[in-house]
């Protein structure tokens, strides 16, 4: 196997497909398989020059795209998933957890804190899909609901990157409660006049497709990410037939009227700046 | 409602009921009255073992009984005056939703449940209790409905999921959960929800944000149906029994972490045994639900539902 597609040494846990991009020297273009330099890839925002291959990245890369530099910081980190039904499948849940604390430097699927984009200040919260598949457990949850209140307490917008398989089924019910909690918090938002931005990016399905990332008062869809509620390979089952090409991307969704834009992500911060001024503009009585 | 379907667990029952049977053919000529009583006790005092120690996958397998009450029949059976509404004003009215509006003793209520065929025909036309996003729709516009009319909500929860269909997807599916989940979760109205048999993932919650939330005995609810959770996680069909332990999704289980606030009992044997019992025994629950509910002002209430399920999750810090 060639150097620049270097894997985990563990990869029981996660196929191919639930991993973010590699953090390699020199990485290969999914897409159109051209040899981009790390550099390189950063002045393009992680997306490739050739064909618009859009990398999945972590929080860390996407504070690096939108925030002023020097305006992050990063709120709640001491916060982690407990295992409260001693989940074990073919392992239990604390050994699935304790390898990707090891493996990724991540507190867990989601990463919020506060930033300023071109000067204006933000609370935000970005979803590690490296992290057991960016699946949403109570830590998502309750993290997604802090955040939110440091939006409401200094009366700024709340932005919030989805990048997720769904819900961390390893917490069971209390998983699916966060569909809940998360939307409810979202009322309180709506009812102090604050702006929810709701950025979607590959992949974005499950229970955060059916709860707060489908909620935003504007939301952004990243080029050709797919979103949904249920997985292309169950819908396949399902109907029993080939899905279009396509489908449940990006912009199929846009087509359907189900997002309001789909933005290149060198234009994510830039887009949201503009958005966020208009929305947060309104002269109120 | 009477139907051939035994579940495994329940044949020791079903033999010696058959042998009681025979026996009763007989007492004609014999003397053996005694014998059939003593035979009788000792049926009640198996069936009540057995469900007494009910495994979490027999549960699920009680929670699927094809003769269990669905929510037309507790909407029948619990309610008066009921007129169902249909439609979502966008698209097309999904049978797998139903609601309206009805009466419980002199309380006025919107209600609005999942709704399950009883064979290959209904299964079909209901879509398997599955909806679509215009069944998320439709209640969605009978819950904006009740908060126009000051009328609380009582909702039942009885579905396999969400309809994982191509149409679905296009027609918004995620969009649809989420606006309710976002709605529910400050409607002005008492809501009470009754999970009366799947509680299966989105497509249960999707009509399942509420002030109390209420499970049938052997009902289950969880973030995903026992058999895709080992598909999954196990990537077998096989260890259905060990995901339903594993998930912790029975009535009891989602008591202690603070999910469910109160189970409503069923008779021995499951819902489908004692269907009127059953319907005696909810609408007392129902009445006496809505009446606590009735004396909290509208402003406590909603907020009182965002903190009960702020509170929902386990973490460490
Ligand atoms: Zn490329």
């Amino acid at each position: 196997m060639a150097w620049f597609l270097r894997k985990s040494k563990n990869i029981s846990d996660s196929s191919p497909a639930q991993r973010e991009m590699p953090d390699g020297l020199w990485t290969k273009c999914p897409d159109c398989s051209t040899i981009i330099y790390r550099k390189e890839l950063e002045e393009h925002a992680y997306t490739c020059p050739n064909c618009d291959h859009h990398f999945r990245i972590g929080s860390a890369k996407y504070v690096s795209v939108l925030f002023d530099e020097g305006s992050w910081t990063e709120t709640d980190r001491e916060v982690r998933s407990a295992d409260p039904l001693d989940f074990v499948d073919t392992r239990p849940y604390k050994a699935r957890l304790k390898e990707a604390y090891s493996r990724t430097d991540l507190p867990d699927a989601v990463t919020t804190g506060t930033g300023r984009i071109y000067g204006m200040p933000v609370a935000f919260g970005c979803m590690n899909f490296g992290f057991v598949g960016g699946s949403m457990g109570s830590v998502v949850g309750e993290k997604f609901v802090r955040a939110g209140r440091r939006a409401l307490e200094s009366r700024s917008p709340f932005v919030f990157i989805s990048a997720s398989g769904g819900a961390r089924m390893q917490e069971a019910a209390l998983s699916l409660m966060q569909m809940a909690k998360t939307s409810a918090f979202l009322t309180e938002l709506a009812e102090a006049g604050l702006p929810y931005i709701s950025i979607l990016t590959d992949p974005t399905t499950g229970g955060v497709s059916a709860s707060y990332a489908m909620l935003g008062d504007v939301i952004i869809a990243e080029p050709k990410a797919l979103i949904g509620f249920a997985g292309p390979r169950v819908i396949e089952q399902t109907i029993r037939k080939k899905l279009p090409e396509g489908f449940q991307r990006s912009e199929f969704l846009l087509e359907h009227g189900m997002v309001d834009m789909v933005v290149h992500r060198h234009d994510l911060k830039k887009s949201l700046y503009t958005v966020l001024s208009h929305l947060m503009g309104g002269k109120r009585g | 409602m009477a139907s051939n379907s035994t579940l495994d667990f329940e044949k020791p029952i079903v033999e010696l009921e058959k042998k009681i049977a025979e026996m009763r053919s007989l007492a004609d000529t014999l003397d053996i009255q005694p014998q059939i009583e003593e035979l009788e006790q000792q049926v009640e005092r198996l069936r009540s073992e057995i469900y007494r120690n009910l495994t979490r996958w027999q549960r699920v397998q009680i929670a699927r009984h094809p003769d269990r009450p669905y929510t037309l029949d507790y909407i029948t059976h619990c309610l008066t005056d009921f007129v169902e509404l249909h439609g979502d004003r966008n698209f097309r009215d999904d049978p797998a939703i139903v609601g309206g509006l009805a009466s419980i003793g002199d309380t006025r209520v919107v209600v609005v449940g999942h709704q399950k065929g009883r064979d290959t025909k209904s299964n079909l036309y209901r879509n398997f209790g599955m909806p679509n996003p215009e069944g998320y729709r439709k209640a969605h516009r009978l819950f904006s409905l009740a908060e126009r009319f000051s009328l609380p909500v009582i909702c039942f929860l009885d579905t396999p999921g969400a309809y994982p269909g191509l149409e679905a997807e296009e027609r918004g599916q995620a969009e649809a959960i989420a606006r309710n989940l976002f709605q529910m979760a400050a409607l002005k109205v008492p809501i009470i929800i009754v999970i009366i048999g799947e509680g299966a993932s989105g497509g249960a919650l999707g009509i399942g944000v509420g002030d109390r939330i209420l499970m049938l005995e052997n009902a289950w609810y969880s973030v995903i149906a026992p058999e895709s959770c080992s598909s999954i996680l196990w990537r077998s069909w096989e260890y259905k029994e060990q995901a339903a332990e594993a998930l912790k999704l029975t009535a009891p289980d989602l008591v202690d972490v603070g999910i469910v606030d109160r189970i409503i009992p069923e008779p021995v044997g499951g819902a489908h045994r004692d269907p009127e019992a059953m319907f005696t025994t909810m609408q007392s629950v129902l009445r006496e639900e809505l009446s606590v509910l009735g004396s909290i002002t509208t402003s406590d209430l909603v907020t009182k539902r965002r903190k009960k399920f702020y509170a929902m999750g386990v973490w460490t810090e």
